[in-house]
């Protein structure tokens, strides 16, 4: 099946000279959510940018459903739905017209009822009358995301979409884009919060200094770059680790009271056994463990704090 | 043709005239009456008649041709600018729309304003002094080709600007003194010598000359000339315009 998004050695230089991307590649298949990471000034708004129109690139290609973004530009960009970083709104226009704007700028007809459809599952409905000046910073958020759905995009690109707005509206946020995903709408979105990307992406790619440094399935790049650790509450403090505890590569924490061991949760033998079997004869009591699996944002932190 | 975007620029275009309704029609309407009771009234009870017009009839083409002047630059530029300013031109610039479309919704829309105050001000003017129009066909392609080159000029000129200050500079330090220098209260013929030649510098005196012809039959300059100026004006903008979405001028970085 044709990639909905085809990216091939992207690149773009601003005129001043800054490089934002370099030789960026990246497929995305229909119907998955994706969490492109990395911090500020990584590239991926430009990137973003770059996909929907809005910023030229300097080389390279990008097909969207097949279609050259330059080339094809209209049958690229009436598929794709775009949620800005920023929050630029039409101030004085109302939620209802703003929306309506929108659809028919993607050259869709008018459909009211698509129209009160997105704005219901927005929890703004009950807002279609008033004015967009009249609304919270969260509104204006949803106010976005639904004139990016309201022409029926197949590829939604939400930059930072959770910035600076409650939990609550955080929630009902992924509830949606959730149910645009079960509709087979692609979702690329970026956000600062790992954890959100942990919980909602199939895949998750990281750029930095403009350079896709990783992409893969969120599951196995937990698996594989994720630490595995094997916390030990001991009965008395420890003043160093025993020598022939050594081969293990153990840590002491919280003043010696608590015994750390990194393994790797793949191998066959983690070493576990074996490790409780030295405590015991070198007579190391525990009252306690348990273990713990490194984060995404741990993974992220160390994937882009790598030296280039 | 993308004509659901033309539509829906031109007629959120519109809503925002009816919105802003007192700004828009009924400042440059009050305006222009001002202008017949200082200039038709008081001046003019002083000029008997210019080339067998009496005053306050003889100005009524320039002050139709000052307003649709000022408010097809201002209308249009802020239409663009304003979405610039505030951010929202992503959207513009992220739509399957051609440059041809972008023009046709933004500057249609400002051109229809135009040429709706003019009409208004032709109607209000009636209420003053007695206006005979020769050539109504004319008159109204100078109304319709001025209303659309002068929006074509705001909206390079609401592309070009970084800032409200540049924004607002041109239409007072450029356009005002060559519509005011560009006989809408006058004949060029009532100038000496030197500055009538010095006149036909300026594009507006063209302006001014072809639409008061199409009412009473006088002009500074030939019909053909004037004309020929409008269009060529009409057709600099269209060229500069294709560049700027060409070249992504100020609109992608």
């Amino acid at each position: 099946m044709q990639p909905i998004l085809d990216i091939r050695n992207l690149n773009k230089t601003y005129a001043g000279g800054f490089v934002a991307l370099r030789e960026v590649s990246l497929t995305i298949e229909r119907g998955e959510i994706l969490a492109l990471l990395g911090p500020n000034g990584a590239g991926k708004t430009t990137l973003i940018n770059i996909v929907c129109g809005i910023v030229s690139p300097t080389g390279g290609t990008v097909l969207v459903n097949g279609h050259d973004i330059i080339k094809e530009y209209r049958a690229t960009r009436s598929i794709i739905g775009l949620v800005p970083q920023e929050l630029p709104v039409e101030t004085f226009e109302t939620v209802w017209n703003t929306a309506s704007f929108s659809r028919g700028l993607f050259g869709k007809a008018s459909n009211p009822e698509h129209i009160e459809k997105v704005l219901r599952s927005l929890s703004l409905w009950d807002k279609k009358d008033a004015r967009i000046i009249d609304l919270s910073g969260g509104m204006k958020r949803r106010v976005l995301i639904a004139k990016a759905l309201a022409h029926e995009p197949e590829l939604l690109f939400l930059d930072e979409p959770t910035a600076g707005v409650d939990v609550e509206l955080r929630q009902d946020m992924w509830n949606v884009v959730r149910e645009l995903r079960e509709s087979g709408v692609t979702v690329i979105l970026t956000t600062h919060y790992i954890e959100e990307a942990e919980q909602m992406a199939d895949r998750v790619g990281v750029i930095n200094h403009g350079e896709i440094i990783l992409v893969q399935d969120k599951n196995s790049l937990m698996l594989e770059l994720g630490k595995k650790q094997l916390f030990l509450c001991l009965n008395e403090p420890l003043g160093e680790i025993p020598p022939q505890l050594s081969q293990y590569g153990l840590e002491l924490n919280a003043n010696g009271s608590e015994l750390v061991f990194t393994y790797d949760s793949q191998q066959e033998r983690t070493g576990i056994t074996s490790l409780l079997g030295e405590l015991d004869n070198a007579g190391i009591a525990f009252h306690d463990l348990n273990t713990s699996q490194s984060s995404l944002e741990e993974i992220f932190v160390d994937l882009v704090h790598r030296p280039r | 043709m993308n004509f659901q975007a033309v539509r829906s620029i031109y007629m959120f275009e519109m809503a925002r005239m009816r919105r802003t309704l007192v700004q828009s029609i009924v400042a440059p309407v009050l305006s222009t009456s001002l202008y017949f009771v200082i200039f038709g009234a008081a001046i003019g009870s002083r000029i008997t008649e210019i080339d067998g017009v009496s005053y306050g009839s003889f100005i009524v083409p320039g002050l139709i041709m000052l307003s649709i002047l000022t408010e097809s630059i201002s209308n249009s530029s802020f239409a663009i600018y304003f979405p610039k300013f505030t951010g929202t031109i992503f959207e513009v610039m992220s739509a399957p729309v051609s440059f041809v479309e972008i023009l046709l919704g933004y500057v249609g829309a400002a051109a229809t304003k135009s040429i709706i105050i003019g009409t208004i001000i032709l109607a209000t003017a009636s209420f003053f002094v007695d206006i005979n129009i020769a050539h109504p066909l004319v008159m109204a392609l100078f109304l319709v080709l001025t209303s659309v080159s002068f929006s074509l000029f705001g909206f390079i000129l609401g592309i070009w600007a970084d800032g409200w200050e540049k924004l607002t500079i041109v239409p007072i330090l450029v356009i005002m003194p060559l519509t005011f220098l560009g006989g809408t209260f006058y004949s060029i013929s009532m100038l000496p010598p030197t500055w009538q030649t010095i006149s036909l510098f300026n594009p507006v005196v063209y302006l001014v000359s072809g639409f008061r012809w199409s009412f009473y039959e006088n002009a500074d300059v030939s019909v053909a000339a004037s004309l020929g100026m409008t269009i060529s004006f009409l057709v600099a903008c269209l060229l500069i315009v294709r560049w700027i979405f060409k070249t992504g001028y100020k609109l992608r970085s």
